[in-house]
C-alpha cells in the first residue's frame, strides 16, 4: 500500500509537469515553465547541500554555471561536428562538469561546515565570477557564449526548434533528477548527511567521517547543479557570467529558503514562487525586488521552515481531523491580513509613482492628494487592529487542534 | 617610481583604515553573537545616504554627527526585533537573515533615494591639497579620513580595555551567564554593541561617501571585502582585523600601481606564446587586472591552510 | 506606476473588444526592452519616457499612423541582464510584438541579436526587428550583422575616429592615458584609439592602457596616481555609470587638471554629480548637436518634453530618430511587417529635428550621421541636464564624411520571400 501511495505521488508529479502546457500554451507560459524546470533542479540540488547536509553555500551557482558553460561549448562542438550526439544528453554533460568541479573544490571546502564552509564558498564564487570576465576565450566575457541546439541528430524527428519541445525534454530530466535526488535522501549516505548536519560529533562516534559524508553530499549537489546548468544551456542557448555569480547563488538560497529548507518539496515550492514573482510580478511593479526582500525577511523571521514547513505544520491537525476547526479563525485573521498587505503595498506604490493618477485594484488614487494617502492608511490601520483582535482566537484554535504541547515534530525532514 | 610607491602606500592606508572601521564593528558583533552580519556594509551605505540627506539642509558636519546616530539606532532596532527573534532558529537562520536584510536595504535605498548616484560632496573647509609631492596632490580630505579612522581605533581600544563598560562587554562576550548573574542586562549590552558596531559602519559611510561616490551598489562593492578581512584576520579578533585591513588595502593598492604581469614572467623565463594560443588570456594577465580579486584568493588560501585566520583563536 | 499602465492596458483591450466598430484599428505595438529596475534603471526609464513622449508628440496626438492606428509602447524590464532579456523577448513574441527597441549594454544587444536571429529563422512569418538605439559594439554591424538589426547610434569605431581626429588636432596633447572597464567595449575603445592615434599622430605617446573590472573598484585614487605619474596630458575612457562618476571624481579630487574624453559622462544624475568640478574638463563624443540647438523645431520638442517630464531630459535624440524613421518606412510601405519595413529603411535618408540629414546605410544597417564633441559647462547652456544648470556645449562637429567608417566584415544574408 505504502509503495502504491508513494508511486501515486510520483505519477501525479509527472502528470502535472506534462499537463501544464496543455492549459497554458503561449510562448510566454512555456518560457516560464522552462524557467521553473531549471529552477526546480537547481533548488533541489541546493537543498541537498543546505537542507540535508547543513552546508550553507554562497557560491552554489559556480557548479550551475560551469555545467552550463560546458554544455554550451558542447552545443558548439556538435555544431562544428567535433562530436556527434543528440542534444538530449546535454544536461549530462553539464552534470558531469558540475561533479568534476565539486570533486575538486570539495577536497578542501568540506573540512568544516558552518561559517568556514560558507566563507570558502563565497570566496570561490567571487573568484570564479571575476575570472570568468578575465578568461574571455572560454567564458566569452560579459557577452557570454552562445550556441544553437538545432544541430546534431534529430531525436525521433524532433529538431528542437520550439521551446515547447525543450520543455518536454526538461520535464524528463527534471523527473529523473527529482527521483534520483529523492532516492539519495533514502540511501545511507543521505541519512548520514542529516546526522552530520545535526551533530557531527555523534556521527563521528558511530564511525562515520563527517568530512567524507559532507564530501559525498557536496559532490552530489554539484552534479545536479550542473544538470540544471545543462538545462539552462538548452533552453536559452547561451550562458553568461551572471549565471555563475553571487546574484545567482543568492537567488537559489532565497528560493530554497522561502520554499522551505529540509523538506524535499520545499525547493520545488520555492522555485515556483520565485519564478512566478520574477516573471509576472516584475511587469506590474518595478518595486518587486523590494517586495521580494520583505517577503524573504518575513519568511526567515516568522516561517523559519518556509512555505513547505507552513503546510507541513498542519499535518497533525489534518491527521487528527481537526483541520476544519482552524478554517474560521484562519479566515478571520487572513482576510484583514490580506487587506493590510494590499493597503501597505498601495501606500508604497502611491508614494513611489511619478504619475498623478494611480489605478490600484480598479480604484483611482491621486498621488498628490494627502487625502488618498490618509484613506489607505486608515484601511491599513483598521485591518491591523482587526488582526490584533483575531490573532488570540487563532492561537487558541491552533492549540486546541494540536493538543499535544510540542505540536509538530520540528525535526521531521524530507 | 618612488612617487608611485609613496602614493600607493598612502592610498592603501586610506582604504585599509576605512575597511578597518567596517571590520572592527563586524568582528565585534561576531565575537558577541557568533554570527557574521552580511548587512554590515549596508549600514555603511545607509550612513552615506543619511549623511547626504542631512548635509543637503544642515551641511556636512551635522551629517557627520547625526547620520551615525541614526544608523546606530537602526542597527539596535534590527538586533532587538529581528536578529533576537531569529536567534532561536540557529546560526544558519541568523546568517540568512542578515543576507536578506542586506538585500532589502539595497532595495529600500533605491526606493527612497533612487538608483542614480548622489552628489554627496566633501566639505569646502577640507577642499585643499594637504601637501604636494612629486607633482601629485594629496587632498586634505584624505588626511581627514586617516585622522578619523585612527582616532576611532584608539577610542575603541581605550573603551574596550580601560573603561568599566568595556570590561563588562568583554566579560559578556566570553561568559554571558556569569555577567548576567552579576546583575547586568546582557541582552541590552548585546543590543548596544550591535548598535555601536552599526554606527561605526555608519561613520565609515559618512566619510567615504564623498570620495567613493554614493550609489546603491556601494554596499555590495565593499561588503564581501569586509567579510574577507574579518575572516582573514581571524573571527572575533580586533587586532587581526586591523592587520588584515591594512594588508588588503596595501595589497590592492600596490597591485594596481604595479605594471607587472604574466608577459613579464614569461619574458623572464624566455618563453613565448602567440596570441592564438587557447590560454592566451592567462598569458596576458597583468597584476592590476586581477587586483580586485586578490582578497578572495587570499581568503580561500587562508581558509584552507589556516582556518582560524591570522589572529583567530576559536574555530567554528 | 506600471500597475496603472497594466490596468489601463486591460481597460483598453476591453474597450477594443466591445467597441470594435468605434476603434476599428488595433494599435501598433513597439516593445522597449531595457533596464527599468536595478542599478541602471534611471537610464532605462529615461529612455522609455523619451520614446513614449515622442510617440505621443509626433503621432498619437495627431491621430495616429497608417490611417488612425495609435502607437503603443510596451515597456519590458530586462534588468540589464542577457538572460532576462531573452525571457522578455519571449514575452514580446508571445504578445505578437514585432519591434524591439533596445539600447543599454552591448552584451544584452549581442544576446538579443542572437535570440532574434534564431527566432526569425525558426518562425518565418513572425519575424522581429531589433531597433538598436544605443549599443555601440561594432560587431553588431560588422561580423554579426543581420538583416533584422538596425542601429541608430554611431558605433564605437566611428566615435573614436572622430575623437582621435579631435585629439590629434590638439598640439598641446603629447601623451594620453587610456583607462576602461575590462569588457568588450572597454577593449574596443583601447585598441581602436591606440591604432588610430598611431596613424594620425605617431608622436603621441600612449602613457598607459589600463583595464579595471566593471563595478568592482571601490576607489579610483590608485589609478589616478598612476595617471599622474605617467605625465599624461589627456585621459580617454569608455566607462559608464558609477564607474564613470567615480573615475571623474577621483581625477578631480586629486587635483589632476587634464581633459577627460568620454562617451557616457552626462545626464541621468552624472552631470549633476560632476557639477562645478567637471567644468571645461569633461568632453563627450556623441551624435545630435548639443547647445546651442540649431533649430526652433528641436527646441520646441525639448521644451514640450520638459513640460511633461520635469525631472528628465532628452538624453538620446536618436530614439526619436529611430521611431520617426520606422514610422516613415511603415507609412511608405503601408505595412507593419518587419520585412517590408526593413527593406524600406535600407538607404533611407532622413532629416532630424536638428536639421541634419542622416542616412541608414543599407549594406550594414548602420546610421551615418554627424558626430559632435561637447564640453561639460554652464556657459552658453540653454538646455541643461539634470536641472543642474550644467549641460553640454558643442565645441566641434564632424560632418557625415568624416564620421563614416567603411564596412569591413559584414556579409549580410537577406531573407528571401
Amino acid at each position: 500500500m505504502a509503495i502504491l501511495k508513494k508511486s501515486a505521488v510520483w505519477i501525479g508529479y509527472l502528470a502535472a509537469l506534462l499537463a501544464l502546457p496543455q492549459f497554458f500554451d503561449s510562448v510566454l507560459a512555456v518560457s516560464i515553465f522552462n524557467q521553473m524546470a531549471i529552477a526546480i533542479v537547481f533548488g533541489l540540488s541546493y537543498n541537498m547541500l543546505l537542507g540535508q547536509g547543513g552546508m550553507l553555500s554562497f557560491g552554489h551557482a559556480v557548479y550551475f554555471g560551469l555545467g552550463g558553460f560546458l554544455a554550451v561549448h558542447a552545443l558548439l562542438m556538435i555544431e562544428v561536428e567535433t562530436v556527434y550526439f543528440s542534444i538530449i544528453w546535454i544536461p549530462l554533460v553539464g552534470g558531469f562538469i558540475g561533479l568534476l568541479a565539486a570533486l575538486f573544490i570539495g577536497t578542501f571546502s568540506t573540512h568544516k561546515a558552518g561559517t568556514v564552509f560558507a566563507m570558502i564558498s563565497l570566496g570561490i564564487g567571487e573568484l570564479l565570477a571575476a575570472s570568468s570576465l578575465i578568461f574571455v576565450s572560454f567564458f566569452g566575457g560579459e557577452a557570454g557564449v552562445s550556441g544553437d541546439r538545432t544541430f546534431g541528430p534529430p531525436f525521433f524527428g524532433i529538431e528542437w526548434f520550439q521551446n515547447l519541445e525543450i520543455y518536454y525534454l526538461a520535464v524528463a530530466w527534471v523527473f529523473i533528477a527529482t527521483v534520483f535526488m529523492y532516492l539519495f535522501t533514502q540511501t545511507p549516505a543521505g541519512k548520514m548527511a542529516n546526522a552530520v548536519r545535526d551533530n557531527p560529533e555523534r556521527a563521528e562516534f558511530i564511525g562515520y567521517s563527517a568530512r567524507k559524508v559532507r564530501y559525498i553530499t557536496f559532490c552530489a549537489a554539484g552534479l545536479f547543479a550542473g544538470v540544471a546548468g545543462g538545462l539552462f544551456a538548452l533552453n536559452y542557448e547561451f550562458i553568461t557570467e551572471e549565471n555563475l555569480n553571487a546574484a545567482t547563488s543568492g537567488r537559489v538560497l532565497l528560493s530554497a529558503y522561502i520554499g522551505g529548507l529540509g523538506y524535499f518539496i520545499g525547493p520545488i515550492v520555492g522555485a515556483v514562487i520565485l519564478t512566478l514573482m520574477n516573471s509576472l510580478l516584475s511587469n506590474y511593479s518595478d518595486l518587486w525586488m523590494l517586495y521580494l526582500g520583505i517577503m524573504f525577511l518575513l519568511t526567515v523571521m516568522f516561517l523559519p521552515r518556509g512555505f513547505a514547513g507552513f503546510i507541513m505544520m498542519h499535518q497533525l491537525a489534518w491527521v487528527r481531523g481537526k483541520i476544519k476547526s482552524l478554517l474560521v479563525p484562519y479566515l478571520l485573521t487572513g482576510i484583514p491580513s490580506l487587506l493590510f498587505l494590499i493597503s501597505v503595498v498601495g501606500l508604497i506604490e502611491l508614494s513611489h509613482t511619478d504619475e498623478a493618477e494611480l489605478y490600484y485594484f480598479g480604484l483611482s488614487f491621486n498621488s498628490t492628494a494627502a487625502m488618498d494617502f490618509i484613506l489607505i492608511a486608515i484601511v491599513a490601520l483598521g485591518s491591523l487592529l482587526s488582526i490584533r483582535r483575531s490573532l488570540p482566537q487563532l492561537r487558541a484554535a491552533w492549540e486546541a487542534a494540536n493538543e499535544i504541547p510540542e505540536s509538530v515534530d520540528e525535526e521531521s525532514t524530507s | 617610481m618612488l612617487d608611485v610607491f609613496i602614493f600607493a602606500t598612502l592610498n592603501g592606508l586610506v582604504t585599509g583604515l576605512l575597511l578597518f572601521m567596517l571590520a572592527s564593528g563586524l568582528t565585534l558583533i561576531f565575537s558577541m553573537m557568533g554570527v557574521l552580519n552580511f548587512a554590515h556594509a549596508s549600514f555603511y551605505m545607509l550612513g552615506a545616504y543619511f549623511a547626504y540627506s542631512v548635509s543637503l539642509y544642515f551641511g556636512y558636519w551635522t551629517g557627520l554627527i547625526f547620520a551615525p546616530i541614526i544608523v546606530g539606532v537602526l542597527g539596535a532596532l534590527v538586533e532587538r526585533y529581528g536578529l533576537r527573534r531569529v536567534h532561536q532558529h540557529g546560526h544558519v537562520a541568523e546568517l540568512v537573515f542578515t543576507f536578506g536584510l542586506a538585500f532589502l536595504i539595497e532595495e529600500a535605498v533605491q526606493f527612497f533615494w533612487g538608483a542614480d548616484t548622489k552628489n554627496y560632496q566633501s566639505p569646502d573647509l577640507l577642499d585643499f591639497p594637504l601637501f604636494t609631492l612629486f607633482g601629485q596632490e594629496f587632498p586634505a580630505y584624505r588626511g581627514f579620513m586617516i585622522g578619523i579612522s585612527i582616532s576611532i581605533f584608539i577610542g575603541l581600544y581605550y573603551v574596550l580595555t580601560k573603561s568599566r563598560i568595556g570590561i563588562i562587554i568583554q566579560a559578556a562576550l566570553t561568559h554571558p551567564h556569569t555577567v548576567s548573574n552579576l546583575g547586568h542586562n546582557v541582552p541590552l549590552i548585546f543590543m548596544c554593541v550591535f548598535g555601536v558596531g552599526s554606527a561605526l559602519a555608519g561613520v565609515a559611510g559618512v566619510i567615504a561617501g564623498p570620495v567613493l561616490t554614493t550609489f546603491p551598489g556601494m554596499a555590495v562593492v565593499l561588503g564581501s571585502i569586509v567579510f574577507v578581512i574579518v575572516v582573514i584576520g581571524g573571527l572575533g579578533s580586533l587586532a587581526g582585523a586591523f592587520i588584515a585591513s591594512i594588508l588588503i588595502g596595501l595589497l590592492q593598492s600596490y597591485a594596481i600601481a604595479s605594471d607587472v604581469g604574466m608577459p613579464d614572467l614569461l619574458n623572464l623565463l624566455g618563453l613565448e606564446f602567440d596570441r592564438n594560443h587557447p590560454l592566451t588570456d592567462l598569458w596576458t594577465l597583468t597584476l592590476p587586472q586581477i587586483a580586485p580579486i586578490l582578497p578572495f584568493l587570499l581568503l580561500v588560501l587562508v581558509l584552507i591552510f589556516r582556518p582560524t585566520g591570522l589572529m583567530g583563536k576559536r574555530e567554528q | 506606476m506600471r500597475t496603472s499602465r497594466f490596468i489601463r492596458h486591460i481597460f483598453l483591450s476591453f474597450l477594443l473588444v466591445f467597441s470594435s466598430n468605434i476603434y476599428a484599428q488595433e494599435p501598433v505595438r513597439l516593445a522597449f526592452l531595457d533596464p527599468l529596475t536595478g542599478a541602471f534603471a534611471s537610464i532605462g526609464n529615461s529612455g522609455l519616457k523619451q520614446l513614449e513622449f515622442a510617440a505621443d508628440y509626433f503621432y498619437n496626438s495627431k491621430g495616429g499612423i497608417l490611417g488612425g492606428r495609435m502607437i503603443e509602447i510596451v515597456p519590458l524590464d530586462n534588468k540589464q541582464s542577457p538572460t532576462e532579456s531573452q525571457l522578455q523577448f519571449r514575452r514580446a513574441v508571445s504578445e505578437g510584438i514585432q519591434y524591439i527597441f533596445q539600447g543599454n549594454g552591448s552584451a544584452v544587444a549581442n544576446a538579443l541579436n542572437d535570440a532574434i536571429n534564431r527566432h526569425n529563422r525558426r518562425n518565418p512569418g513572425q519575424e522581429v526587428m531589433q531597433v538598436n538605439y544605443s549599443a555601440v559594439d561594432p560587431i553588431l554591424t560588422e561580423d554579426n550583422c543581420s538583416f533584422w538589426h538596425f542601429r541608430w547610434d554611431a558605433h564605437a569605431n566611428m566615435k573614436l575616429n572622430v575623437l582621435t581626429d579631435y585629439i590629434a588636432a590638439d598640439q598641446d596633447i603629447e601623451s594620453v592615458y587610456i583607462i576602461g572597464q575590462d569588457y568588450s567595449f572597454g577593449q574596443v575603445v583601447s585598441d581602436t584609439s591606440i591604432e588610430l592615434l598611431q596613424q594620425k599622430r605617431p608622436d603621441i605617446e600612449i602613457a598607459g592602457n589600463e583595464f579595471h573590472p566593471i563595478g568592482q573598484v571601490k576607489d579610483f585614487t590608485p589609478y589616478v596616481t598612476k595617471i599622474v605619474a605617467s605625465g599624461a596630458d589627456a585621459v580617454i575612457t569608455g566607462n559608464y555609470g558609477a564607474d564613470m562618476v567615480s573615475l571623474a571624481r577621483s581625477i578631480i579630487d586629486n587635483g589632476l587638471d587634464i581633459p577627460i574624453y568620454t562617451f557616457y559622462a552626462a545626464y541621468d544624475g552624472i552631470t549633476a554629480t560632476l557639477g562645478e568640478d567637471g567644468k571645461n574638463r569633461i568632453r563627450l563624443i556623441h551624435n545630435e548637436v548639443s547647445n546651442p540647438y540649431p533649430t526652433e523645431e528641436r527646441k520646441e520638442f525639448v521644451r514640450a518634453f520638459k513640460a511633461a517630464n520635469p525631472n528628465n531630459d532628452v538624453t538620446q535624440p536618436r530614439i526619436t530618430n529611430a521611431l520617426r524613421m520606422i514610422v516613415t518606412a511603415m507609412e511608405e510601405t503601408q505595412s507593419t511587417d518587419p520585412y517590408d519595413v526593413g527593406l524600406a529603411l535600407e538607404d533611407m535618408r532622413f532629416t532630424t529635428l536638428s536639421g541634419d540629414e542622416i542616412w541608414m546605410r543599407g549594406e550594414d544597417h548602420q546610421v551615418i550621421q554627424t558626430l559632435h564633441i561637447s564640453v561639460h559647462t554652464d556657459e552658453g547652456v540653454e538646455f541643461d541636464a539634470d536641472n543642474s544648470g550644467f549641460g553640454l556645449y558643442t565645441e566641434f562637429s564632424a560632418p557625415i564624411e568624416d564620421s563614416m567608417v567603411p564596412v569591413n566584415n559584414c556579409r549580410m544574408r537577406r531573407p528571401s520571400r
